[in-house]
């Protein structure tokens, strides 16, 4: 049987934040849309999340983020990734975020940013159209 | 450098990259499990299964904590059940061991069903193949949460441990057949809870019932632990190091596994290929869907519809 490739996405919380529900609803709706979640968990260093999603083969990492550390942890992650040469992968980030930080993690890399309210099928959507499984 | 001699030199995202071809049948991926088969045979493999929610992955996690400690490197595949409505998965195994993430000596990955029963992946034993390859000393599967007949671990393991807590049925329930089959290892975990001892006095009868199982001389061992406090886990590999032990000493039972394996890895083998190749064909044809509508119709039963498909592709001079 011909099988498309399936999207493998890790969903993981880097730093000290322990708000997961999000990534928690994020990773039911992923699977109800088809792809394979590796979930991770909490406290996560970008070391260890990098490391995840290169062993796990992932197309995209979504790291959720509420407690305000993103300016270090979401370019240290792309820092990581690129110094592994696995800068292909798509990082987006969802959770909270203060407005005049969004321009600048895209800038440096991060494909999109959901902000509370964001309905989850636009979110899947966003997924389906922007990241394709590694061919 | 090739994709097996990297593999065999350890890059992990070589590794990671052709388990996903495998599981995803890139038909370059065969190629490479070719190239790999001369370096596999050297990892001990030990299989992990037991209900939902024993304890499973704690109990591997620590397993690595002390596998390491031992100097040995370590593979992963934890398995985790793909939606049967959306064919996704949450691959949640990994939560519980991702402390040894940082760890070159570990390597740790997440594997979805995909509508597989077995318990383990269609996958798995070329996975398995590729982290020997690679040279971790003893690669541990964990298989989905099972019931009481995906028993497929079996096949691709040396040492099979299974993963019980107390209070999951009565006496009657530990004389049914399936999975209590198959261990080599017993362990009973979340010891504390109530209902431990009774549980042990459970699979020792049934044990001490099924005698033709020590033909090979190795009785299983039943054991209680908390993987979650670290405690009885010492224990279980020390079993483990026994069960190995156990098989090395007779090149009788030795060379009757390896046959079993080897017998059931090349079935195994053929019966997939043979499904992929042959149902893609008769699909394409157009024979499945003219079939399938003569059966909606009431003209034909399937059981003739799949005699006709079938004889016809076996018909000598069809390919």
């Amino acid at each position: 049987m011909n099988q498309k490739r399936k999207i493998r996405v890790l969903v993981a919380k880097p730093g000290l934040d322990g708000h997961d529900r999000g990534s928690r609803i994020i990773a039911r709706a992923y699977r109800d849309a088809g792809f394979e979640v590796v979930y991770s968990g909490l406290h996560q260093t970008p070391e260890e999340v990098v490391q995840a999603a290169i062993q796990e083969d992932v197309d995209m990492i979504g790291l959720s983020s509420l407690a305000g550390a993103h300016m270090y942890l979401f370019p240290r992650v792309l820092e990581l990734l690129k110094e592994k040469g696995a800068d292909d992968i798509v990082v987006c980030g969802g959770g909270i975020f203060p407005e005049e930080d969004i321009p600048k993690l895209k800038k440096i890399g991060i494909k999109e940013i959901f902000t509370p309210g964001t309905p989850l099928g636009a979110v899947v959507n966003w997924v389906e159209e922007n990241v394709k499984p590694r061919s | 450098m090739s994709i097996a001699e990297k593999i065999i030199s350890g890059d992990i995202r070589s590794v990671a990259r052709l388990i996903r071809d495998i599981d995803d049948n890139v038909p370059g991926a065969r190629k490479v499990l070719k190239d790999l088969y001369p370096s596999t045979g050297r990892a001990y493999v030990v299989g992990i299964t037991g209900a939902p929610g024993v304890g499973k992955s704690t109990l591997v996690d620590q397993m690595v904590t002390h596998l390491r400690g031992a100097g040995k490197t370590v593979g992963v595949l934890a398995v985790d059940p793909t939606s049967p409505f959306s064919g996704g998965a949450i691959l949640g195994d990994r939560v519980r061991m991702q402390r040894h993430s940082m760890d070159e000596g570990v390597f740790i990955r997440s594997m979805a069903t995909r509508g597989y029963f077995g318990g383990i992946t269609q996958s798995t034993r070329s996975a398995i193949d590729v982290l020997d390859a690679m040279g971790k000393d003893c690669i541990i599967v964990e298989t989905v949460g099972v019931g009481q007949d995906e028993i497929d671990i079996v096949q691709s393991a040396h040492t099979t441990i299974i993963v019980l807590v107390p209070g999951m049925g009565d006496d009657i329930q530990a004389l049914k057949a399936g999975i209590l089959e198959i261990g080599d290892i017993f362990v009973i975990n979340k010891d504390d809870r109530e209902g431990a001892d009774r549980t042990v006095n459970d699979i020792r009868l049934m044990i001490e019932m099924d005698e033709k199982r020590y033909k090979d001389g190795w009785k299983p061992p039943i054991l209680t632990a908390q993987a979650v406090f670290d405690k009885g886990v010492k224990e279980i590999l020390d079993e483990i190091e026994k069960h190995h032990k156990h098989l090395q000493s007779s090149a009788q039972i030795q060379s009757l596994r390896n046959y079993e394996k080897a017998r059931n890895d090349l079935s195994e083998m053929i019966k997939d290929k043979i499904i992929h190749n042959v149902l893609d064909e008769i699909i394409q044809s157009g024979e499945f869907e003219k079939s399938l509508q003569l059966i909606l119709k009431g003209e034909i039963d399937p059981y003739t519809a799949c005699d006709t498909i079938v004889s016809k592709k076996l018909k000598p001079g069809n390919k």
